[in-house]
This record gives C-alpha cells, structure tokens and sequence, in this order.
C-alpha cells in the first residue's frame, strides 16, 4: 500500500518534471551517449540556451 | 458478466447525464444549483470520449498503432520526440487554453445560463475536438505539417493563403481585445495595476535565475516566481494604502499605452528574459487555479442565480448588442469550438506523438477539458446576483455614468441591485467601483473571490479578487507576447516575399520594423476600444469570434476536403456537420454586423447614426472630440468583417471544387499523405 502510493508519486513527480522540462538536461546526455557517445555533449547552460530558443518557435500559445 | 456490468455502467452515467442536462434545461426557479452543471458536464464529455470519439478513431481515421509516427520516423532529439501520452496532453492543453474560454462564456451569461452552457457542451463535443482531434490526424499523417501548409498541399494555393491571412488577422483581433481586459481590470486600481506591474520584473528574475544563476533548473525557478506572484498580489494591497498609490492610478488610456508599450518591448527582448519564465509562471498559475476553482464548486455546490435565460436574447443587451442566435455561437468561441486549435494540433503537437492511438485522448480529450474550464466560467459568472453580474459588465455609455443612473437602468430590466451593496462589494473586494468593470475579467474575479471566500475563508476576498486579475493578467499577458512574436514571424515571412532581407527572423531592423507593424496593428484596436464610452468590448469580441470560428471553418474545409478525397465521402459529414453549422453561424453574424441597421448591431449603421448625430450638434463635446476616430472605426470594421467572410467562403468554394472533381473522377491534387512504415517502438521505446 505505502509502496504503491510511493511509487504513484514518483510517477507524477516524474511527469510533472518532464512536463515543466526540468529534467530536460538529464534526457538530452541520456540521448547523447546512446546516439552521438564518441562527441563531448554540450554543457548545462549551453544546453538550456539552444532548448529554449528552439521551444519558442512557431505558434506556442491559444486564446 | 462483466459485459453486461459495463453496459449498466455507461446507461447509468447516461441516464445520469440526461437527467442533468434536462434539469437545467427544464429548470425555472429562483436558482439551482451548480453541481448540476459539472454533474452534466462529466457525463457529456464522458460518453462523447467513450462512444463518439472511439468511433471516429475507429472507423473514420482508422486509426492504427502499428503505423510509426512522424516523431518515431523524424526523431531528432529536438522537436521530434515519440513522447508517453500524457506529457504531451499536458503540453497540448497549455498550450490550447488561454484566456478565451474564461471570457467567452463570462459576457454570453447575458442571455442566461442556459445557451452558453448548451452551446459549450454540444459545440465541443460535436465541433470543437472533432476538429482538434481530425487536425491532429491529418497533421500527424503528413509529417507534422501546419495547416496552411495542408490547405495548400491538399486544396491548392488559395486555401493556403486564405489560411495564412485569417490566422494573421484573429492574432490582430485577438491581442487588442485581450489588451482590452487587461486595461479595463486595472482601470483606477492601484492594487490590480501595481500587481500586474510587478510580474514583468518577477518573470524576469525568473529569467536570470534560469539562464544564469542555475541553469535549466526550471522548477525552482518557476517555485521562486510563484512566491514572488503571490507576494506581489499582498503586496498590492499595501500599495494601495500608502503613499505610492498614485503612480499606479491610472485612467484607461494611460493603460492602453503602457500595455502597448510593454507588448513591443516584449516582441523585441529576447524570449528567455521575459516570454519564457512568464509562460511557466502563467501555466502554473492556470493549472493551479483552475484545479482550485473546481475543488471549490464542488465543496461548496454554490447556487446558480442567472435566469436560464433572461430578456435580453432579443439583442438589447448591455454588454453586446445581438440576438441569441447568432451571436451565443460567436461569443463563446474558445470551450465550444476555437480555429486557433487547428494551429497547435497542426505542426506542434504531432511532432511529440508516439502512436496514432494516442490522438483521440489528445485531441479529442485536450477540447473536452477546456470545454471544462469554459463550463466553470460560466458557473462563476451565474452565481452572481444578476444585477450585480449586469452592473459589473454594462458599459456607462449604456447603463448611465452614474451609479444611481447605472442602479436604476439595471433595476428597470427587473434585476435587483442597489448603490450599498455595490459599494460593499467594491470595498469587499479592495476596488473603488466595480460599476461598469467591462470584459469580463473584473466579474469572473468576482464570482471566483466569492466561490473561494466561501469556501476557503471570507476575510481574505480582496486577497482572492487581486490573486483572480493577477492570475487573468498573467497569462492574457503572455498570449499577448506570444501572439506579438507569432505575427511578426507571420509578418517577416510574407514580407520576405517581397524584400527577403525583411525575412531574415534575426536580422533587427526587420524585427523592430514589423513588431512595430504588428503593435500598431493591435494597438490601433485597443486605442478605439479604450476611448468607445460603449466600452469597445462590445465591438472587438464579436470581432474576434467571428475570426475565430472562421479559422476553425477554413480546418473543417481541409479536413472535409481530405476525407472526402481519400475515399471516406460517407464519412465526411463528421466534420461537414459542424463546418455547415459555422458557416450558417458565422455568416449569419458578419451579415448582421455588416448590414443590421440596428446601431447596437450593424457597423456601417452605427457609423451613419454617429455622422448624423455629430453634423446636427446632437453629441456631447467630449463624445464630438472622438467621434470620428469612432466613425472610422466602425466602418473598418465592417470591411474587415467583410474581408472574413470572403476569405471563408474562397475556402468553401474551393474545398468543393475539389470534392466534386474528385467525385466525379476527375484528377485534384495527390493525397499527401506519407506513406505507411511499420512502427519499431515498443512502450518502452517512448521517453517519459
């Protein structure tokens, strides 16, 4: 029971992070040694910067 | 057996849904009581998702999990990424709900509850995600193109260009008139203004942190900005005490410049420092409110007080003139069917698909939970007392510019309210006056201060009514930024035709020259309806609506167009139904709007009313000084309504040439579609 409700909120604790981009870093060098293993990834920062400018092309947002 | 347990199940939630719908519906007392609306809602959304919507995957799209997707065939780590379900539901849906379905449904309850509700619940069932979930498909069949681009690819070059210019002009429209709340929100309120005033620097120190300080750490980020909000929103309240409330008092057209000002200082400064920590802000604002909102109906099941319908379905009403039909289906645009879905679940949301199966929780389901928070605006405005709803929302150029004149009018139309309790209400809230607070977000803040007064401590309502406008402002705000940017790049890009250094996106001469064009575009419209003594909202939301039902009609054409085109003729009326009832609505209102010659309705017969009146001397000399910027006006926006309804049909024209030579044989333009590659992905293949 404790176990489930642990693993319930793990669950939306990872969601919620995927969802915000928190853990956007961790996913990209995850991508980065399974597809480009033998380049040195970028840097956190570095990263952020291209993320976001690259998040905020094209139509983003309703009425 | 457990069929048959199922099938109890789902006629329980029917008969359940019927009875609701038909309470409110039949219902004529004093007041009833808002868990039937929810209780409605739950019910509707429920079997539409369950029966309609697997029907449509099934039989209509034909749906297919094994076929792989454009973000499995094109993955590339960026843009396309095969995403779990839910992520991308969570980013569909913030990025479709924006301020429209709060403020939509807010100034239909003018008729009563009953139309907008009714409209709400059938238009997104039937339309609304029909259209989101049918564009998603076709997007996401042929690499996540946007619609423009499958107008063009599937229809021909006109209806590429009709989609383009009808996207461009709703940007125009719609920033002005969200511009519009804004201003009247903070309108002589030193504690609304100054609140708003501070989430600009809020977000971005935001900004800094996430670029700066703590690189890509967008929680604690985000978590530091939502403390700063909500001490701006306490903070507001001792400004408005002290000797500092004077810089923050302003009358509309010092606002309407300020907000000007600020929309082109945001179209220009880079997205990190101010667009993309407000954007977190403003989706945590948004989900957390709204999730507040509807815990609080349901603990405290407020009773509705708007008659199911009132008088004014007749077309005089205060808050816009026009009859029941059209201008409901107009008014509440956004929760029932909103054209600017077709953007994002064109080109954005299908590069993020792991599997075509997901599409009907993420279109079809991404409607139905906005046509939610349209359904619980609605409630929020129908708890109020129906005079005091009117008083909040009629303009002073129709009630009178007094509160006594203001009292009197409203109370003459048989809704009770008096000076005091209004004046209570004001200083309950922490505001002036709420008379004549025109565009819904001052009531909307109302309702929800009340619900959440209610049910969460009275003491802190004028906490609740600032913490309501600061959580309005803040995402009418950045769909005000974001919409600035999205024209311009609209702008660089057709401009780029002509001179192509104007469409290099970064070069900064083409940037500060069309994000200038673009401001001046909204900005004239603001200006207008900042100065109109009849509160421009009256003008601008039908405006907008009929823009935006119009986009919606020009993605119904495509898709039509598309079935009919890939052999599902018989299947076709799924999305011609909805698009013949737009194109009846939409038309029929552009027609009124163009040709009424009632003053309260028709353009180009106010615009004669108000010649007339100013050459015979007949107007006030502070109505005489703006009259023929109002004329002007008025008559722009009757080439303008005019100029849509062109546009629309164009597209209908051409979506039916296109159907009829493909049905009797002749060639039209190959199907893009990609063709099928079997999907190597496995649950586990899906980042979470």
């Amino acid at each position: 029971m404790l176990g489930q409700l642990k693993g319930a909120l793990r669950a939306f604790w990872r969601l919620f992070r995927r969802l915000s981009g928190d853990d956007a870093y961790e996913r990209y060098l995850r991508h980065h040694v399974e597809h480009h293993g033998d380049e040195a990834p970028l840097t956190r920062a570095a990263f952020f910067k291209q993320w976001q400018d690259n998040k905020w092309k094209g139509v983003k947002r309703c009425c | 057996m457990r069929n048959s347990i199922k099938t109890l199940v789902w006629l329980a939630i029917a008969l359940l849904g019927a009875g609701a719908v038909g309470g409110i519906a039949l219902h004529r007392g004093e007041s009833i009581n808002a868990l039937w609306f929810i209780t409605a809602a739950v019910c509707v959304y429920a079997i539409a998702y369950r029966f309609y919507a697997a029907w449509i995957a099934a039989r209509v799209l034909m749906l297919d999990a094994t076929r792989a997707t454009p973000a499995e065939r094109l993955d590339n780590g960026r843009d396309f990424v095969p995403t779990n379900r839910w992520v991308v539901f969570g980013h569909h849906f913030a990025a479709i709900a924006g301020p429209g379905p709060l403020i939509g449904p807010t100034l239909a309850a003018q008729f009563g509850y009953l139309p907008g509700t009714l409209w709400i619940l059938i238009g997104a069932v039937l339309g609304g995600a029909v259209q989101d979930m049918v564009t998603l498909f076709l997007s996401t069949r042929r690499n996540a193109r946007s619609l423009g681009q499958m107008a063009r690819d599937e229809l021909g070059p006109l209806g590429g260009v009709a989609a383009l210019l009808g996207t461009f002009f709703i940007m125009i429209i719609l920033i002005a008139v969200l511009g519009l709340v804004v201003v009247n929100a903070m309108k002589h309120s030193p504690w609304a203004t100054s609140t708003v005033a501070a989430t600009i620097p809020i977000a971005m120190v935001v900004g800094l942190y996430m670029r700066n300080l703590r690189p890509g750490r967008v929680l604690e980020g985000s978590l530091l900005g939502v403390l700063l909000l909500l001490a701006a929103v306490a903070g507001g309240g001792w400004i408005d005490h002290s000797a500092f409330r004077g810089w923050f008092d302003h009358d509309g057209l010092a606002l309407a410049w300020a907000v000007i000002a600020y929309g082109f200082a945001a179209a220009i400064l880079p997205v990190w420092l101010l667009l993309a920590p407000r954007d977190y802000l403003s989706t945590f604002m948004k989900l957390g409110t709204i999730i507040l909102l509807a815990v609080a109906i349901v603990m405290l099941q407020p009773e509705v007080k708007m008659p199911a319908l009132t008088q004014f379905i007749d077309g005089t009403g205060p808050i816009f003139g026009g009859t029941l039909f059209p201008f409901v289906f107009i008014t509440v645009a956004c929760g029932a069917i909103s054209g600017f879905h077709a953007l994002i679940a064109s080109g954005t949301t299908p590069k993020l698909l792991a599997s075509e199966r997901d599409i009907r929780m993420i279109g079809y389901g991404g409607m139905l939970l906005e046509s939610f928070v349209a359904i619980m605006a609605m409630i929020a405005a129908t708890v109020l007392d129906p005079g005091v709803f009117f008083a909040i929302n009629s303009p002073a150029g129709v009630v009178g510019k007094t509160a006594v004149e203001a009292v009197a009018t409203i109370n003459s139309w048989g809704f009770p309210v008096t000076v005091a309790q209004m004046e209570k209400l004001a200083a309950d809230m922490g505001e002036a006056t709420l008379f004549a607070r025109t565009g819904g977000a001052p009531s909307l803040a109302v309702g929800m201060a009340s619900i959440f007064g209610s049910a969460f401590g009275q003491h802190l309502l004028a906490l609740w009514y600032h913490f309501a406008i600061m959580f309005e402002a803040i995402f009418i705000l950045t769909t005000l930024d974001a919409g600035t940017r999205v024209g311009r790049f609209m702008l660089q890009d057709m401009l780029g035709n002509v001179w192509p250094a104007l469409g290099r996106t970064s070069w900064y001469p083409s940037v500060i020259f069309t994000s200038l064009l673009v401001v001046a575009g909204w900005g004239y419209f603001l200006y207008i309806g900042v100065i109109d003594p009849n509160g421009g909202v009256n003008i601008l939301w039908p405006l907008f609506g009929i823009a935006n039902q119009m986009l919606a009609a020009i993605a119904l054409c495509v898709a039509t167009g598309i079935l009919v085109k890939s052999g599902r003729a018989r299947f076709a009326w799924v999305t011609a139904l909805p698009l013949v009832w737009l194109v009846i609505v939409t038309s029929t209102a552009a027609w009124e709007k163009i040709f009424s010659t009632d003053i309260r309705v028709g353009f180009f017969a106010a615009a004669r009313d108000m010649s007339e009146k100013l050459a015979s001397g007949l107007l006030p000399p502070e109505k005489a000084a703006v009259a023929p910027q109002l004329i002007f006006n008025q008559q722009l926006d009757a080439w303008l309504t005019m100029f849509f309804i062109v546009v629309l049909w164009v597209v209908i024209f051409d979506m039916l040439r296109v159907c009829v030579r493909h049905l009797s044989g002749k060639p039209v333009l190959p199907c893009s579609e990609v063709a099928y590659q079997q999907t190597r992905l496995d649950s586990a293949g899906v980042r979470d």
